[in-house]
């Protein structure tokens, strides 16, 4: 098979940048000079670096590949729109509050790197710094979050225990949980170094970052096929618009890793899950903090247009489709129900899924798949809260061959060494 | 919503059960023949396919058997239920 001839890297072209000074000089024009965040480019025949989803952590990749790497020759590939994936289907909770020795300093390196960010790519996240406050209602979960306090606090991570009337006293509009209830509240857990922001912003930022730096972006792109030469190496892809070839092919497509590696029968300990939120109409401010439920398998947070965003645990059951269930649903909003009685009265207005793989261990992948020229980064199982760390991991991962320190034991071979890394996620416990 | 249908109970709602996984197919009768990396396999890699997927539902809230279906993953839709221990 042929696998193209080399493309040619694009030089770096100055990005407008965003200032108080750029907003008046355009106001005179009536705004009509700014110019698209990225470029469309002709698709080349091979490129060094071909990353397969435009989603969070493939754009990060592809920003740190040129900023810390100096990589140019790069093309991002994205099926459908760029951000429409799981960036923009989550609930934009950024956090560290981890178990593992392996996690921890991942996670905190990723919260460290959102607070900068905004300032790093000059545009503006939104990041609001509010905390997330953990409510806790059976001794098992309050022995196991203050567990998970002690390991936090060897790496740097926050994790502080509150009593009941503190609770009380941030957030007034949790009225349930009270001492004659199914669940009482025995205790909360506060994550200050807990955020949320604006995920377009993030895929929007990063990509107009990389782009500035030479990074191609092509959309509706559909990757079918991944390619291997004679020597068995992955060498490309087969997409809806002809083959591109490449050094190294990088996915980072979220649930759908597994079916491009069956392309060239490779196994991976990945199940894909569809997992979905819930958005109600605008009301006034009431949360100003990310609250969790983990006994009862619900968190929820207010947006600053208002809107109460609800996200729960995954469907049952191995799903690719982006949608909701309607038990899911229930047991979601019915278990908020119990402590927020008050938003019984509020209407929804929106709600999503999106399907992301679960490696066997509830840990992500980053790490080479054992083939040369092909890397993964999957098992992002609230990922957004890692696109950062991910990113500069993963592109560390493909620049040198060698696994970032941060992620150095999240290797695919960690399976054939049964080195687990058991995590689980913020409502479900594995 | 699934409504799987328990040989033993008939067509039920899904949430009187518990989904107990992907079937990882025979264990293996001479466990001395398989190496270490052939073993991780066996317990860790699943089939995660576009399309049909064989798993177990445990009736918890029912008969209390192990319902062996077959579901397309991308449409939810249970085209056959192929094994059933109670």
């Amino acid at each position: 098979m042929r696998c193209g001839s080399p493309g040619t890297g694009r030089g770096i072209e100055a990005v407008q940048g965003y200032s108080l000074a750029a907003l008046v000089r355009r106001s005179f024009t009536g705004h009509s000079g700014w110019k698209p965040l990225w470029r469309s480019h002709p698709l080349s025949e091979k490129y060094d670096v071909l990353i397969v989803g435009a989603g969070g952590h493939g754009l990060a990749t592809a920003y740190y590949l040129a900023r810390n790497h100096g990589r140019r020759n790069i093309a991002v590939l994205e099926r459908g729109w760029l951000g429409g994936g799981n960036v923009g289907r989550n609930t934009v909770t950024v956090r560290s509050n981890y178990l593992r020795d392996e996690s921890i300093p991942f996670y905190v390196k990723s919260v460290k790197l959102y607070e900068g960010l905004s300032k790093e790519l000059n545009f503006n996240l939104m990041h609001s710094k509010r905390g997330m406050i953990d409510i806790v209602q059976t001794w098992p979960k309050l022995r196991e979050l203050r567990r998970k306090q002690l390991a936090m606090d060897l790496h740097g991570s926050t994790y502080r225990q509150i009593g009941v009337d503190e609770i009380r006293r941030r957030i007034p509009v949790l009225t349930g949980g009270g001492p004659d209830s199914r669940l009482p509240i025995l205790a909360g857990m506060v994550h200050t170094d807990a955020a949320v922001n604006r995920h377009d912003a993030v895929a929007w930022g990063y990509a107009r970052a990389a782009d500035a730096m030479g990074v191609q972006i092509h959309q509706h792109t559909a990757v079918r096929r991944l390619l291997r030469n004679e020597s068995g190496s992955v060498c490309g892809v087969e997409t809806n618009r002809g083959t591109i070839g490449a050094d190294a092919v990088c996915l980072a497509v979220s649930g759908h890793t597994t079916t491009l590696t069956d392309t060239i029968g490779l196994d991976l300990p990945l199940r894909t899950f569809n997992l979905s939120a819930f958005v109600s109409e605008p009301v006034k401010p009431v949360i100003d903090v990310v609250v969790n439920c983990p006994d009862l398998g619900v968190y929820l947070s207010q947006t600053d247009k208002g809107e109460l965003v609800i996200g729960g645990g995954t469907d049952p059951g191995q799903s690719f489709r982006r949608g909701i269930k309607q038990s899911v649903f229930e047991d979601t909003v019915g278990a908020m129900l119990e402590l927020f009685p008050a938003f019984s009265r509020l209407k929804l207005l929106r709600q999503w899924g999106g399907h992301l793989d679960i490696a066997h261990d509830a840990s992500p992948i980053i790490s080479s798949a054992g083939i040369s020229g092909l890397f993964i980064s999957a098992g992002w199982w609230g990922g957004y809260k890692a696109i950062p760390a991910g990113g500069m991991t993963f592109a560390h991962l493909i620049a040198t061959g060698t696994p970032h320190p941060l992620a150095e034991s999240l290797v695919l071979d960690r399976f054939d060494r049964l080195e687990f890394i058991l995590e689980a996620g913020t409502t479900v416990s594995v | 919503m699934l409504i799987i249908d328990c040989p033993f109970c008939g067509r039920r709602d899904e949430r009187e059960f518990s989904h107990g996984g992907p079937d990882f197919g025979p264990r293996p009768q001479d466990a001395g023949a398989l190496g270490d990396r052939e073993w991780v396999r066996q317990l860790t890699v699943p089939v995660n396919p576009l399309g049909k997927v064989r798993e177990w539902w445990w009736h918890e809230r029912g008969c209390g058997g192990w319902v062996l279906i077959v579901r397309d993953t991308e449409t939810h839709e249970i085209l056959a239920v192929e094994d059933f221990r109670r």
